[in-house]
């Protein structure tokens, strides 16, 4: 009997022995990493991408022992991943090497001087045969503060078999829904207008297309001229003209894949992600729907389409700056930009990237993307693009409730405002 | 509630010594010295995690000063409180916060009523049913708002199909009562939870006196039960007021501020962390801060002797 129980004493003291070797393990492990002479690790936080581990393992191969990447997912929402980086940047956290910035944040980590100025021959090898957009939108008071790895931008998506021919502009789209609705047939026009970036993105499309501005060229004032005015016109007409789906204003990019896929919309306004969605979810609609320029405002000119994805910058407080660069580098290269086109639907930012033969089944709107993208129009470049996104999509929600002058005069204070990070966000 | 507790001994002392202090004797002294000595270092870990926090948000709400803007920092006075206070997003998200508070107190008092007498009164099942009705305080909150938020989407949800063409987390109206819906059946458990320690108080002797005496069942509950019950309906409401004003995981998920129905903390959390404005958002939570200071004195002061904190509970 006593010799039993401490037997089993024994065995207790044994398994706690070993979850404690078992809790402390990883963090043992996680602070160890790098700093002991050896080979540096560079940590790299980018958002969720499926293939995206398969180009930390060939970058960590073509180093051959001079860096040795670790890919730490980031949460899938972009508030979320802002979120995480900006609180840690703020405690001058130094385990932070390579970050994945979406574009509009790039000015703002600049500004805090969160990430370092990219220079020399780091500088052109990031801008070499890069998209003038992208690189635009890497760039800060006219200095460069990260490289491009993928562009995005949102395409018409119809459906060939109920629209024999693509719309041009708003107008146009808005007429054919119309009459679609009053024969009785699938006629909405699906994107997004819930109370968020999404929705900024959309007006920013029409104001960009109507040539309109709201910001001065160096992003330090509000200017909202007429163009900027007529686009809360265009909006408001778009929205309340019972073209949209129910859910429109609370809509994200899924909802609204998700409304064109289920066969009630006529039109989608989304990324190219939901061309393979569209594939697998609904077989029965795949040959029937096709893919235009996105519309734009005046029949005679071309839509200018805000262009979206992501930039890789070196943290200021990383530890290891040049190794960081050279893993940003690779992590961009033209031959895993191809890879991330092809596998995880993301466009390339490198022109020549766009003639690969592999692109054309993958990518068979590429042309359209390409020329998009091209004359594509960015977000506002300014440190407090996050204010100036809140103070507008809230003004603008719901869309359908706009109206023009009334809200252009407001909005000309709230942007001011928030420029200066004066005013409350909503 | 940890903020409370350690005020309570300061302000029981400071009264009792005023009133007392002739009065007691050697032993109770010495024991109310051993008493100081023992709660010394918890005082002490407190003011180091809770005072040094709250001090530099007030310092920071003083100044103008955003991350993105890092030489801009400057110190400014009540500049912030200005701003804040003539904004009508502020005056907006704090109707929203009240009314949320009110709606969502007053009905789970009432349900916590019901609920904390049905568990004290069932003999059959005692544990199941005591532990069936305490589920939704277990489950995390953001968990439950997602299915809420799900349930309540076109589509997807068994209950957005209850409204003819229902998106009713796009309009203010519904999305607030959904925010509301969301609140009372999560926290209702905890009310009647708190209120069935009230329940327990009171003497069953004193019931059946009552009744023999001629009482109704109404004037049993009104005129015995609820007297007897008052500190705990008290304390009951003050937890749950200063909770609900604090709202912010329900309206985080469910509607994320869209439609006017952000709250105080909502608003809060945008400005400080999604936009980065240190001084701004300090403000307002110095302000959050306040207003919870304000409901918990008007509870302690107002709302009779009983009430936690007051020289009559502290009496032995």
């Amino acid at each position: 009997m006593a010799e039993r129980s401490r037997e089993s004493r024994r065995r207790r003291r044994g398994v706690a022995a070993l979850a404690a070797v078992a809790l402390l393990g990883p963090t043992a492990a996680a602070c160890g990493g790098g700093d002991d002479g050896g080979v540096p690790e560079i940590n790299v936080y980018y958002a969720p991408e499926e293939n995206f581990q398969q180009v930390v393992d060939d970058c960590n191969q073509q180093a051959q022992g001079r860096y040795r990447l670790a890919y730490q997912v980031l949460p899938r929402g972009a508030d979320e991943q802002r979120v995480q980086m900006v609180r840690r940047l703020a405690a001058e956290d130094d385990g932070m090497d390579v970050l994945g910035l979406d574009v509009t944040w790039t000015a703002e980590f600049a500004s805090a001087k969160w990430i370092r100025e990219w220079t020399g021959q780091q500088k052109s090898e990031a801008s070499q045969g890069t998209l003038q957009q992208p690189l635009e939108s890497a760039s800060y008071e006219g200095k460069l503060y990260a490289a491009p790895k993928n562009t995005n931008t949102q395409l018409l998506w119809y459906r060939s078999d109920l629209v024999p021919n693509p719309p041009k502009t708003w107008d146009e789209m808005i007429k054919m829904s119309q009459d679609l609705k009053s024969q009785g047939k699938p006629y909405e026009i699906d994107t997004m207008g819930a109370q968020y970036e999404g929705l900024v993105v959309l007006y920013n499309n029409m104001v960009a297309s109507g040539g309109g501005k709201m910001l001065s060229d160096d992003g330090g004032k509000v200017e909202f001229d007429q163009g900027a005015v007529d686009a809360l016109g265009t909006l408001q007409k778009f929205a309340s003209a019972g073209v949209t789906n129910p859910s429109f204003t609370n809509t994200q990019e899924d909802g609204a894949r998700l409304q064109f896929q289920s066969g009630s919309g006529a039109f989608q306004l989304n990324y190219p992600f939901v061309w393979p969605a569209l594939q697998e979810g609904a077989p029965d609609l795949k040959d029937k729907v096709k893919w235009a320029r996105y519309p734009g405002i005046d029949a005679g000119t071309p839509s200018k389409v805000t262009i979206g994805g992501y930039n890789l910058a070196v943290s200021s407080y990383s530890k290891h700056p040049a190794e960081a660069y050279e893993a940003a580098l690779c992590l961009r290269s033209p031959e895993h930009q191809l890879f991330s086109a092809v596998n995880d639907g993301v466009p390339p930012t490198i022109e020549s990237v766009y003639d690969d033969p592999k692109m054309d089944e993958a990518y068979p709107f590429k042309a359209d993307i390409l020329a998009q993208v091209k004359d594509g129009a960015n977000r506002p470049i300014t440190p407090a693009y996050q204010n100036l996104s809140t103070v507008l999509s809230a003004t603008l929600s719901p869309p359908a409730d706009i109206q023009p002058e009334q809200d252009a005069k407001e909005l000309r204070g709230s942007i001011q405002d928030a420029l200066e990070s004066k005013g409350v966000l909503p | 509630m940890t903020a409370e507790t350690a005020t309570k001994p300061t302000t029981h002392r400071a009264r009792a010594e005023k009133k007392a202090k002739t009065q007691l004797s050697e032993g109770r002294k010495q024991e109310r010295k051993l008493g100081w000595l023992l709660c010394a270092p918890a005082a002490i870990v407190m003011l180091a995690v809770t005072a040094y926090p709250i001090i530099y948000s007030v310092w920071l709400s003083f100044q103008r000063f955003d991350l993105k803007f890092p030489d801009q920092r400057e110190f400014i006075g009540l500049g912030n409180y200005i701003t804040v206070l003539s904004n009508q997003y502020w005056w907006t998200a704090f109707g929203v916060t009240m009314l949320i508070t009110v709606v969502t107190v007053a009905v789970e008092l009432v349900l916590g009523m019901a609920l904390a007498w049905v568990m004290f009164k069932t003999l059959v099942g005692r544990g199941i049913v005591r532990t069936a009705a305490l589920i939704p305080y277990g489950i995390v909150t953001v968990v439950a708002a997602f299915s809420w938020k799900y349930a309540w989407t076109p589509d997807t949800g068994y209950l957005a199909k209850l409204f003819a063409d229902g998106a009713p987390l796009t309009e203010r109206a519904s999305s607030l009562a959904i925010i509301v819906l969301a609140e009372i059946w999560k926290t209702t458990p905890f009310m009647a939870l708190l209120l069935m320690a009230g329940l327990a108080l009171v003497p069953d002797d004193l019931l059946k006196a009552a009744s023999m005496d001629g009482a109704t069942g109404w004037q049993r509950f009104t005129k015995v039960m609820l007297p007897v019950m008052k500190p705990a309906i008290l304390v009951a409401l003050l937890f749950r007021t200063l909770d609900a004003f604090r709202v912010f995981d329900n309206i985080y998920v469910l509607t994320a501020g869209a439609n006017n129905t952000s709250s105080v903390s909502m608003l809060a959390y945008n400005n400080l962390i999604r936009g980065l404005n240190l001084g701004i958002g300090s403000t307002m939570s110095v302000l959050i801060f306040i207003a919870v200071a304000i409901i918990a004195f008007i509870f302690v002061k107002l709302f009779g002797t009983a009430a936690p904190g007051s020289e009559e509970e502290g009496r032995r």
